[in-house]
C-alpha cells in the first residue's frame, strides 16, 4: 500500500465512528480558535493545545480525544498518539480531581521531597502516577519544577504549595479529600485539573481576580529586597541615552 | 566595598511592586518606554546595540545574543520567527518563572523589540506546561498588550505588525533544547534536530528563527533604555551585565540574587546569610545539574562564562545548588541520572542506553553491591555518551558523573568497600521508573 493510501485509510479511521459525539459544539469552536492561532498551512502546531483541550473535556486523553485531534488537523491517530504519549502531562487514564506532584529531583530530595512523597504514598495507598480509589488524588513524583529556592517543592494541579514537610503534606491531601479549601502559596486559588487543562490550551482563567492572586514569596524577593535595604541600584541608568545609528537615524 | 555592592537589581527590580504584572503599573515603571524608543530606530541599529552590549544568552549556552540575531538572513523572502524558550526545567534553575509571573510585560516588551529587529511578524513564547500560574499572568499580559496596541497590526503607528502566541508545553525537559522545542512547537514529539542547519536559517517551519531564553529577551528593553555602555558597567569584559543567580540548598536564605556577573560563590553565600547551621559546603553546581559540580576549593571562582569554564565547569543557567557535608555526592549524581534517564527523548542511542545503564550501576553501588570495576564502567559509559548525540542532554548527564568521580572518588569507594552504609534498598525511590 502506498504511503498516501495508508494515510487515507488512517484518516478514514480517524473520522468515522460515533466517538466524537462526545465532544460538543463548544469544543469544536474552541478547537477552531486554537488552530487559528497558528500560520496557515501550519495547523499541526495546534496539536499540543488541542490535546490539552480534549484532556479538559474528559480528564485524560482518551481514544476519542486522540481521534478528535486527528480529525481536526487532518493527521492520523497514530501521529496524534505518538505525540500524546511523549509528554508526561497528557494522562492516558482518568486522573484524579487533583494531581499532587512532589519534586524528588536531587535538591528537593535531599531537602525532604522524597520523605514527603513516601508519606503521601503511604497515607493515600497509591504509588507514582496512581489515583486514589475515590478518584480524588493522583500522586506523582515530579522532576525539577523550577522553584528550587522553595525546596522541597510540592504542587497541587501545578500550583505551588510551599513549606511542607511530611506531616503538613498529609494534612493538605486530607483537606483535598474532604473538599476543604487549600490555598496555593504562590498561585491562584485551586481549580480542577480539567479547568487547568483549558488554561493550558491557551484560554484565559476567567475566575474573578484569580490571575492576580499569589504574592511573591520571600526567596523570590530576597536579593532585590537586600538591594533596597542597602540603597543599591546600578548607577548611570539614563533612559534618554540615544541608540547609536549607523544609518543616519532614519528607518 | 561591601558584598551588597555586587547586587545589581535590573531585571528583578519590578518584582518588588506586587502589581507590576498589570499593564498600567508596568507603564508607570518605565514600561514600554524601550519599545517606543526602539521603534523609532532602524532594526539594524538595534542589532548593533545588542552586539555592543555584549549580551550573552541566559539559557545556559551563553551564546552572544547580538550575533544570533545577526545570523538571520535578510530580504530572503521567508517569514522570520522569534521564539522565546520559557521551558525552564534544568534542575536548580528557577529564574524565568518568577520573571514571567511578576514582570511578564518586560518579556513581552523585549520580544516585540527583538522581533522588530529581526523583522519577524510572528513570535511564540513556549512556556513549560507545569508553569501554570506564570502562564496565566503571561496570557493576561499579552491580552492587555494587544488591547493597548503594543501587539497586533501597526504597533504604536510604526507600521510594524506582530502576532504573539503563548504556547504551553506538556511536560518534557528535552523541549528546553532549542531544536526539540521547535519540533514540539510544530506539533511533533519534542526531539532534537541534527545541526547544521541551525535555527537561524532553518528553524520554525524551516524558516529563519531566533530562539532565546526568557532572561535574554527580558534584558533587551533595559539595554535599549540605558545603552550598551551602561549595560557593560556591570559584569566583566566578556560576560557583561547583571545575572540572576538562583541559590538553593543548604544556605540560610535560598532565593534569587541578581548580581554583577563575576561574583563568587563565597560572596553569594554571604548574601544568602551563610551556610545553614551545622552544614559545611561540600559540592555545588554553578549552573544547574548539567554543569560539572565544583567544591569548596572553588569558592573564589568568578561566576562568569570564562571564570567557570577555566575552573572546568560551565556557567549554565547560574542555578547554584549548594550541598553540604551532610549530602552525598554519589547519591546526588544518581538522582540526577534518574532524571536524565527519564528525560532522554530516546532518539540517540548513546544517551538513551547510556543513561539507562548509568542508573543501574549507580543503584548497584548505592545498594552496597558495587565493584571496583563499576568505577571504570561509569567513566567508560560517560565517555560513550559525551558528544555522541544530537543535543546536549546526554552531555549534561555525564557532567555530574565525571566531576563527582574526579572530586569524590573516595565517597564511591566507601560504598564499594563497605565503609558507608547502603543508601538504597529496593523500596526506596518510589519515583524511580
Amino acid at each position: 500500500m502506498s504511503a498516501r493510501a495508508k494515510n487515507q485509510e488512517f484518516s478514514q479511521l480517524s473520522t468515522d465512528g460515533p466517538k466524537n459525539e462526545e465532544f460538543g459544539a463548544q469544543t469544536y469552536a474552541r478547537a477552531k480558535e486554537i488552530i487559528a492561532r497558528y500560520p496557515e498551512g501550519r495547523e499541526r502546531s495546534a496539536l499540543l493545545p488541542l490535546l490539552h483541550l480534549v484532556q479538559n473535556e474528559e480528564g485524560y486523553v482518551s481514544p476519542a480525544g486522540v481521534a478528535f485531534c486527528a480529525e481536526q488537523l487532518g493527521i492520523t491517530k497514530a501521529q496524534v498518539g505518538a505525540v500524546a504519549t511523549f509528554y508526561t502531562m497528557y494522562k492516558r487514564r482518568p486522573a484524579g480531581e487533583y494531581i499532587v506532584s512532589v519534586c524528588t529531583n536531587t535538591m528537593c530530595d535531599v531537602l525532604g521531597g522524597q520523605a514527603i512523597f513516601d508519606a503521601l504514598s503511604d497515607h493515600l495507598g497509591v504509588g507514582h502516577n496512581e489515583t486514589t480509589r475515590d478518584g480524588k488524588i493522583t500522586l506523582e513524583h515530579a522532576e525539577c519544577l523550577a522553584a528550587c529556592d522553595y525546596g522541597p517543592v510540592v504542587t497541587v494541579n501545578y500550583d505551588f504549595v510551599d513549606g511542607l514537610d511530611p506531616e503538613s503534606a498529609v494534612e493538605v491531601v486530607e483537606k483535598l479529600c474532604d473538599g476543604r479549601p487549600v490555598q496555593p502559596t504562590r498561585g491562584a486559588r485551586l481549580c480542577s485539573l480539567q479547568e487547568t487543562a483549558l488554561q493550558l490550551a491557551g484560554f484565559a482563567d476567567d475566575r474573578d481576580g484569580a490571575v492576580g492572586e499569589g504574592p511573591a514569596g520571600e526567596p523570590t524577593l530576597r536579593g532585590v529586597k537586600l538591594a533596597e535595604q542597602h540603597g543599591i541600584s546600578p548607577a548611570g541608568f539614563d533612559i534618554t541615552t540615544p541608540i547609536p545609528s549607523a544609518s543616519g537615524g532614519n528607518k | 566595598m561591601s558584598v551588597f555592592d555586587k547586587l545589581t537589581p535590573v531585571l528583578t527590580k519590578r518584582w518588588l511592586s506586587p502589581d507590576a504584572w498589570r499593564l498600567d503599573v508596568y507603564e508607570r515603571l518605565d514600561g514600554y518606554a524601550g519599545l517606543r524608543k526602539a521603534l523609532a530606530a532602524h532594526p539594524d541599529d538595534l542589532i548593533a546595540l545588542i552586539k555592543d552590549s555584549g549580551l550573552r544568552g541566559r539559557g545556559g549556552a551563553g551564546f552572544p545574543a547580538g550575533l544570533k540575531r545577526g545570523f538571520i538572513p535578510q530580504d530572503d523572502g521567508k517569514p522570520h520567527y522569534l521564539v522565546v524558550n520559557a521551558d525552564e526545567g534544568e534542575p536548580g534553575t528557577c529564574k524565568d518563572l518568577p520573571l514571567m509571573t511578576y514582570d511578564p510585560h518586560s518579556l513581552i516588551e523585549g520580544l516585540i523589540i527583538a522581533s522588530y529587529a529581526i523583522r519577524a511578524n510572528r513570535a511564540f513564547i513556549y512556556i513549560r506546561g507545569e508553569a501554570i500560574h506564570a502562564a496565566r499572568r503571561l496570557r493576561y499580559a499579552v491580552r492587555e498588550a494587544y488591547a493597548k496596541g503594543y501587539l497586533g497590526e501597526n504597533i504604536l503607528g510604526s507600521g510594524f505588525d506582530l502576532e504573539l502566541v503563548v504556547h504551553s508545553g506538556a511536560g518534557a525537559y528535552i523541549c528546553g533544547e532549542e531544536t526539540a522545542l521547535l519540533d514540539s512547537l510544530e506539533g511533533l514529539r519534542g526531539q532534537p534536530r541534527l545541526r547544521p542547519p541551525f535555527p537561524a536559517t532553518h528553524g520554525l517551519y524551516a524558516c529563519p528563527t531566533v530562539v532565546n531564553n526568557v532572561g535574554t529577551i527580558a534584558s533587551v528593553p533595559y539595554i535599549v533604555l540605558g545603552g550598551a555602555a551602561w549595560w557593560k558597567t556591570m559584569g566583566t569584559e566578556k560576560s557583561s551585565g547583571p545575572m540572576i543567580y538562583s541559590l538553593s540548598g543548604r544556605i540560610v536564605h535560598p532565593g534569587q540574587y541578581e548580581c554583577t556577573m563575576g561574583i563568587t560563590l563565597r560572596e553569594l553565600i554571604e548574601l544568602a546569610g551563610g551556610m545553614k547551621p551545622g552544614h559545611n559546603l561540600k559540592f555545588w553546581t554553578p549552573g544547574g545539574s548539567s554543569t560539572p559540580m565544583l567544591t569548596a576549593e572553588h569558592l573564589d571562582v568568578p561566576l562568569d562564562f570564562e571564570g567557570v569554564a577555566a575552573a572546568g565547569s560551565i556557567l549554565g543557567t547560574t542555578a547554584t545548588q549548594i550541598f553540604s557535608d551532610q549530602d552525598c555526592p554519589v547519591y546526588a549524581t544518581y538522582r540526577w541520572l534518574e532524571f536524565y534517564h527519564h528525560e532522554s527523548c530516546g532518539k540517540c542511542t548513546p544517551c538513551r542506553e547510556g543513561n539507562y545503564w548509568l542508573v543501574r550501576v549507580y543503584r548497584r553501588i548505592l545498594s552496597g553491591h558495587g565493584t571496583h570495576e563499576d568505577m571504570d564502567t561509569l567513566l567508560d559509559t560517560a565517555d560513550n555518551i559525551l558528544g555522541r548525540s544530537f543535543c546536549g542532554l546526554g552531555d549534561g548527564a555525564t557532567s555530574s558523573v565525571t566531576s563527582s568521580i574526579q572530586y569524590f572518588r573516595q565517597d564511591y569507594l566507601d560504598y564499594i568497600e563497605g565503609r558507608t552504609a547502603p543508601k538504597l534498598s529496593e523500596k526506596v525511590l518510589a519515583g524511580a521508573h
